[in-house]
């Protein structure tokens, strides 16, 4: 039995002959999943439900407010992307922007204490895939690791197995980041120490290795330090997104899928070692 | 009683001890979940060896292991080492007064974390929390009443 487990668990991390079967072997745990939510969604709707009259019209006309700001902010917004579009075609550039969205709502479930993994209540049988983009209202939250039927996992950004690839928004420096396994820290290696980088500034991704969408706000670099006559200044940033606190989470689809060769190869390019 | 409400009684607790390991806790508490699973192993273990076995401790370590997203076969390990030892020790730990059993639970708590551990840091980088072992305590704290009260459940529904 011993040497069964070594072998299951030398076949998982090292071969990872499971990937197939996982679907199968989460969707058999979701429903221990669902009911150790259960409590917490249960108090949750009662707490939704037990609002005054007073409470709701106040938050009824605060929404009204923000939701006429926004629409005043999309008629700007539909004039600009004409005009983005009108200018990429002058440059002959294509840019394609993904249409399918999705929320999601967070399980928060104890994960494993060496990961940073977030449950979610949605699964293959919604479309969900692994290595699907994953986003909240901030920015950048991490992609599906794992798919079961009716749950899936998101890896976070933060997580150390994690990278991703981005750009600086100030002025297009291309660079990647990498979770550290702390929950508000972010590294970023490789970045020339006379390169222009600033405290402060905001990193989008680029969407080079075609798993991300381009120009979503990922982190902000948090502090940039390089000695005299290293090659490699050191960079760290915090994410954007609060990834411990956001209940909803936003599934992206990709316009152009990968086929499933295409995918394995885009793991190996994007230095990204989700199992 | 006959051999199929025994094991429904046993697989009730491992039920209980799954929806226990992964039940959400604020943060600040988190850290201090005791390991409910090693202690449900290690009692069943030490008090029916020929009913709880190995293949149990791997089942549910399985089980923990696809709950939490870890790679197979980790807990799984552990569990089946974990009920290896006692069933091989159980007529020794038998005679143990609580308190013993009470440090021999701190130490395989302590055993079991320090291996997730190394199994894990073996597999990709990883930052140990300081808080990380704190649950050993809270193991320990809680083992001599969750002794009593299973050894009551053992003989209210007569398990056996």
């Amino acid at each position: 039995m011993i040497a069964f487990s070594v072998i299951l668990f030398l076949a998982d991390s090292q071969l990872n002959l499971f990937a197939s079967s996982r679907v199968y072997l989460n969707s058999l745990v979701s429903p221990i999943q669902y009911i150790a939510d259960a409590p917490q969604k249960l108090s949750r709707v009662i707490s939704d439900n037990l609002l005054t009259r007073e409470a709701l019209k106040d938050r009824n006309q605060e929404l009204e407010k923000e939701n006429l700001f926004l629409k005043a902010d999309r008629l700007l917004l539909t004039q600009l992307e004409n005009e983005n579009k009108q200018l990429r075609e002058l440059l002959n550039s294509q840019r394609s922007f993904s249409n399918k969205r999705m929320i999601a709502e967070v399980m928060s479930l104890r994960s494993d204490p060496f990961t940073h993994q977030l449950l979610i209540n949605k699964g293959a049988s919604d479309g969900v895939y692994v290595g699907q983009p994953v986003i909240n209202e901030e920015g950048v939250v991490g992609q599906i690791s794992q798919v079961g039927s009716t749950t899936s996992r998101v890896l976070l950004i933060v997580d150390a197995s994690h990278g991703i690839p981005v750009r600086v928004q100030r002025n297009d420096i291309a660079a990647v980041v990498h979770g550290s396994g702390a929950w508000n820290k972010l590294n970023i290696p490789f970045v020339q120490s006379n390169a222009d980088l600033k405290e402060g500034d905001l990193l989008v991704t680029s969407g080079l290795g075609g798993r991300f969408p381009a120009g979503y706000p990922v982190a902000t670099i948090s502090h940039f330090n390089y000695q005299q006559g290293a090659l490699y200044a050191q960079v760290t940033a915090t994410p954007v997104a609060l990834l411990d606190r956001s209940r909803y989470l936003l599934l992206l689809w990709n316009d152009h899928q990968f086929s499933e060769s295409d995918l394995s190869l885009d793991l190996e390019s994007e230095d990204v070692t989700a199992e | 009683m006959s051999l199929l409400s025994s094991y429904r009684v046993i697989y009730s607790t491992f039920i209980v001890g799954l929806l226990g390991a992964i039940y959400p806790l604020p943060i600040f508490l988190n850290a201090f979940r005791p390991d409910w699973l090693v202690l449900i192993i290690f009692y069943w273990v030490l008090a029916l060896p020929h009913r709880v076995s190995i293949v149990h401790a791997f089942i549910l370590g399985l089980l923990l292991d696809l709950l939490l997203g870890s790679t197979l076969g980790t807990h799984a390990l552990l569990f089946s080492l974990l009920a290896y030892v006692v069933s091989m020790n159980y007529q020794r730990f038998r005679y143990f007064t609580i308190v013993q059993t009470t440090l021999l639970v701190g130490l395989f708590v302590l055993i079991t974390k320090l291996a997730l551990y190394w199994l894990a840091s073996s597999l990709q980088e990883i930052v140990l929390h300081k808080h990380y072992f704190w649950s050993i305590f809270t193991s320990m704290l809680i083992w001599p009443w969750f002794f009593f009260f299973m050894r009551y459940l053992r003989q209210r529904f007569k398990v056996t």
